[in-house]
């Protein structure tokens, strides 16, 4: 789907730095047994934030690519949808990035949802299509079948020591 | 397990009959009924080509087809004697298995597609097949008696990835749709093989082709959630003149509202002319001609809705060829199942 390999030069060699946010606060609901837990954004946003980024020794929440306020969970219809936003509008890594939240997702959640992962509107040039590749299933089923580029995104969803 | 209506008065009903893990832990991409509808054949993301057959009211596995392929097998065909089983892979192949008293043997192995082979159909002559790819390109090959296959034509029309083939039920024309967004017509002419004409209506990828039973008609499935119905003026309406004897294709209706998520394939039946949809919303939905309704002008009724027919993603739906509503389907939760469809009384 992507060419992973990266040039000599950083596409955006000095991003703007964001704080992460903190942990999750647990609720007096959460600490009953009794009382099933639907996933909500929050949970969704903590299997993402810490996705490295491909470029930059950075995770993917520190660089604002994933926001909290961008996820949308629904688990009575098992539906999750998450945008997130490229640090530069030809950003070459988007499906690159897209691809990785999407298999992070695919991994962690229940098989029952439905992963949407689009582009935040307007923040790039290949928007539509990265769109569309991202929703594709069949092209994400060959490209998670090519052992190179699913070593590129086991890298960046592999934890940082 | 029966399917709900909206008003539950006239309403099909589509009943469970079977399920099975033909595929476990893989998806399972695609199913096809041989010619005599007593054997259906699945391939999956686990390299497998599986095919079953009926044993009283359960189907069984009678051959698992396990080391033609080096990945996912996306799509399979069988030849219109039965004899053959051609599986398009995303290894950039498509093995040609014959029918032997011991089981299946794979006789052949086409090369030259640059990618991932999306699908493979047989013409209705049976010597002709045709494979697509995400190379963009539709190849057709000619078989000859000694069972050599030559490719005879490479079509580049598509400008994105081809999804699908089909073949007209008894014309040598073939069909092919596209991550493009159209669907594309192809036939011979002076001994090449040419697009003769561009279907443009779908606003993202489609995904699946269905001929009707004399083959005026073909549906397609999108991405954007609508079906559309295509007819050739061919058969030429009363009082109409045709200007050329190319027969046109132009859309005559859209189902549009009734699916929530991409359809991936379409099934016309060619017993009952019902119309069957397998939706990435895990729903198998049936839809009829009404039966008043003006040939050109053709309304589609919903006739049948299985909400959660299949845990996850319904990937194929077909239409036993035999059996009058023998309906089998297939989903990325890696099973197979078999429906019994009863047309509405009302019809």
């Amino acid at each position: 789907m992507v060419g992973p390999g990266l040039g000599p030069a950083l596409e955006n060699a000095n991003p703007l730095v964001f704080r992460r946010s903190g942990e999750r606060p647990v609720t007096a609901r959460e600490e009953d047994d009794d009382l099933p837990d639907a996933i909500d954004d929050r949970e969704i946003f903590d299997l993402i934030r810490s996705i490295n980024d491909p470029e930059h020794p950075l995770t993917l929440e520190e660089l604002n690519v994933v926001e909290q306020v961008r996820v949308k969970v629904n688990d009575a219809e098992s539906t999750v949808a998450v945008e997130f936003t490229p640090t530069i509008p030809h950003c070459s890594m988007a499906t690159l990035i897209g691809l990785s939240i999407k298999v992070k997702l695919i991994r962690s959640l229940p098989e029952r949802f439905k992963v949407d992962v689009h582009i935040t509107p307007g923040t790039h040039i290949s928007e539509h299509a990265v769109n569309k590749q991202l929703a594709d299933k069949e092209r994400v089923a060959a490209a998670l079948e090519n052992s190179h580029l699913l070593e590129v995104v086991n890298q960046c969803l592999s934890a940082r020591s | 397990m029966r399917a709900g209506s909206a008003d539950g008065s006239g309403m099909a009903a589509l009943t469970l009959s079977c399920r099975l893990a033909a595929h476990p832990d893989s998806r399972c991409w695609f199913v096809a009924w041989s010619p005599s509808g007593a054997l259906l054949a699945s391939c999956g993301g686990d390299r497998s080509v599986r095919v079953w057959g009926r044993q009283g009211e359960n189907w069984v596995c009678q051959a698992v087809l396990g080391e033609g392929h080096q990945r996912t097998v996306r799509k399979v065909a069988w030849s219109l004697c039965g004899s053959y089983l051609a599986s398009a892979s995303f290894d950039a192949t498509t093995c040609i298995w014959k029918k032997t008293p011991d089981g299946f043997e794979c006789v052949t192995t086409l090369e030259g597609h640059e990618n991932e082979v999306k699908s493979v159909a047989w013409s209705p002559s049976g010597s002709l097949l045709a494979t697509c790819s995400r190379d963009k390109s539709v190849w057709i090959w000619e078989v000859d008696e000694e069972d050599e296959y030559e490719c005879v034509s490479v079509l580049n029309s598509h400008t994105q990835d081809v999804k699908h083939v089909v073949w007209h039920p008894s014309q040598e024309l073939l069909a092919s749709a596209s991550y493009d967004d159209t669907v594309k017509l192809y036939r011979e002419e002076e001994d090449d093989w040419v697009c003769f004409t561009t279907l443009e209506g779908h606003e993202s990828t489609v995904w699946g082709l269905a001929f009707d039973g004399a083959g005026r008609r073909l549906a397609s499935c999108s991405d954007d959630r609508t079906v559309r119905i295509w007819s050739s003026d061919e058969q030429g309406e009363p009082g109409v003149a045709c200007s050329s004897t190319e027969p046109s294709w132009k859309c005559i209706c859209t189902l549009s509202g009734y699916h929530t998520r991409t359809i991936y394939d379409v099934a016309w039946c060619r017993l009952t002319g019902a119309v069957a949809t397998a939706c990435g919303d895990d729903a198998i939905r049936v839809f009829e001609e009404e039966p008043l309704a003006e040939p050109q002008h053709p309304t589609f009724a919903l006739t049948a809705h299985m909400s959660r027919a299949h845990a996850q993603d319904v990937n194929c739906v077909a239409w036993n060829p035999a059996e009058p509503g023998l309906l089998a389907s297939c989903s990325d939760d890696g099973e197979v199942a078999f429906w019994r469809y009863q047309r509405p009384e009302c019809c």
